[in-house]
């Protein structure tokens, strides 16, 4: 076992520990105030806690199969997401290949790219070719009812689910000396460090909120939560320097940019959905919605994470 | 033993190909998913209906439910007759009065004795207009005056036109949902018509508000 191995087992064994002491928690709320499950925010709790348990399990087995295991896992989490986001946008019959083109080959030439280590390309993939070339097929069948709509709307859901996505497993590829063959522990930090601040910020705002963000699109999202969960994810991104090649103030400093691009992630995604009138994306993960809802936050600050680390860190 | 064998692998397949392509969901919503003898009556937009109807069914239930549909498409070749046969064990009617030795409903009625659920799809055809539902045929009302004690299902199932529309060989992916509801039978000496048209009006119910999402102009 290598030392990757070992960090990454550290990690895990954490995880799991915190995710034992939430199962206990949400059990023994249960037993007390409502066993024959009626009380409904128990019940999101609990399908929650079990979801976390389903993606931690998804993500380990990912990290362990190595750089094909983490695309993989990320081509399919995008393919999900894509599938959720294109059913809430303005389609019309004529766009049918067009969208059919967003998932068979620009969503599987993305992450080839990625695998294949063609920065230029995969960086350029969907905001330049994609942005022309999905509109030329739609205009090629003759129907400009709604088109700009349409186009648009298109391009936002590849932006989002597909090119946005993509900078996870892009994080395996960066050339950071000194921390050869550890990258995968950016992408736990990115992902554990964004996660934990959801539920921080749900924990704290359902402990403490009182005055909502942006009442007008979640009344959820409060001040309380915002600022207690931001804070204490950051402090827990600061402790787990040691899996990254940051210095615990390094840490701080990326942490408190991705918890907060994750916050805006989360706001802006639920303005779509207040737009398109649904209260979640899909129904795939219980108690979460679907994929887009639990991962609207890392999608906002993958990007922004990679290419803070790129400039400042890597050597490619 | 091979030819089941190979039949469970098919449908499995399918099922599985279904799942990845629409992420299907059962809604139960006014009927529960419990092995009585029922006829599943639904819209009808898609060849893939039946096959998200079988996929959410739970297994011990998809077992014994039997899809009505037309021999005309599913003996055209060895795979389909395989697939429609084999698979789905459908009940296969031929739709063209000409050319048929079996009257559908004899199918259907000696399907139901053997005490098997079924799907029917009472607008007779796939519908390609812009009205949610096309005027049922009799074939419902009919199913319900032989076999009085049959529950009839009704079956609303969503998205799957825009997955697969009529004439594109490559699905789109979009979350789809299959929405099961109360179950109505033929009251005592109620006319054909109204008992239809109740029929229609009790699987309309179960669409969802915003029936055409891909349609709207919101600018």
């Amino acid at each position: 076992m290598n030392e990757t191995h070992a960090d990454f087992l550290t990690l895990l064994a954490g995880i799991i520990g915190i995710l034992i002491v939430a199962s206990g928690i949400g059990y023994a709320l249960k037993q007390r105030v409502a066993p024959d499950g009626t009380n409904a925010t128990i019940e999101n709790l609990n399908a929650r806690i079990l979801a976390w348990w389903g993606m931690t399990a998804f993500l380990a087995v990912a990290f362990l199969a190595g750089r094909g295991g983490v695309i993989a896992l990320f081509a399919f989490t995008s393919f999900a997401a894509l599938r959720e986001f294109v059913t809430l946008t303005t389609r019309r019959a004529s766009d049918h290949w067009a969208i059919a083109c967003a998932f068979f080959v620009i969503l599987p030439l993305q992450y080839w790219l990625i695998w294949y280590e063609w920065y230029g390309m995969w960086s350029l993939l969907i905001p330049v070719y994609a942005f022309l070339i999905l509109p030329i097929i739609a205009v090629l069948q003759g129907d400009s009812r709604n088109f700009l709509v349409r186009i648009s709307q298109m391009q936002w859901a590849l932006m989002i689910c597909v090119f946005c996505a993509s900078h996870v497993p892009a994080l395996l590829f960066l050339d950071i000396p000194g921390f050869e063959a550890r990258n995968v522990l950016l992408i736990a930090f990115l992902i554990v460090v964004v996660q934990l601040s959801d539920v921080l910020q749900y924990t704290w705002g359902k402990l403490f909120g009182r005055h909502p963000v942006a009442p007008s699109l979640s009344p959820s999202k409060t001040w309380e939560g915002l600022i207690g969960g931001v804070a204490s994810a950051t402090l827990i991104g600061t402790a787990l320097f040691w899996i990254t090649p940051f210095t615990p103030l390094q840490a701080a400093g990326m942490s408190l940019v991705i918890t907060l691009a994750g916050f805006f992630g989360g706001l802006v995604m639920s303005a779509i959905k207040r737009d398109r009138g649904v209260k979640d994306w899909g129904h795939m993960i219980a108690g979460h919605g679907g994929f887009i809802d639990r991962l609207d936050s890392v999608v906002f600050s993958a990007p922004l994470f990679f290419h803070l680390t790129r400039y400042y860190w890597s050597l490619t | 033993m091979t030819r089941s064998f190979l039949a469970w692998l098919t449908g499995s397949a399918i099922t599985t190909f279904g799942r990845l392509i629409t992420a299907v969901r059962a809604i139960w919503d006014g009927v529960e998913p419990v092995p009585s003898q029922r006829v599943y009556f639904a819209n009808h937009t898609s060849n893939g209906d039946f096959i998200l109807i079988w996929t959410v069914l739970p297994s011990a239930l998809r077992a014994h439910t039997r899809p009505v549909a037309g021999a005309d498409y599913w003996l055209k070749s060895p795979l389909r007759t395989f697939i429609g046969r084999d698979v789905f064990n459908a009940v296969l009617i031929n739709r063209n009065a000409e050319e048929r030795s079996q009257d559908p409903m004899e199918l259907i009625l000696q399907g139901l004795d053997t005490g098997a659920s079924l799907i029917i799809f009472p607008e007779g055809t796939r519908n390609t207009t812009d009205k949610p539902l096309l005027p049922f045929k009799s074939g419902l009302y009919n199913i319900s005056q032989a076999r009085p004690e049959v529950d009839l299902v009704p079956v609303w199932i969503d998205n799957l036109n825009d997955v697969m529309p009529k004439g594109k060989l490559v699905p789109i992916p979009l979350l789809c949902t299959v929405t099961f509801g109360a179950s109505i039978r033929v009251a005592p000496g109620e006319d054909r018509k109204d008992f239809l048209k109740r029929a229609e009006t009790a699987l309309l119910a179960l669409a969802p508000a915003d029936e055409a999402p891909a349609e709207e102009a919101r600018a």
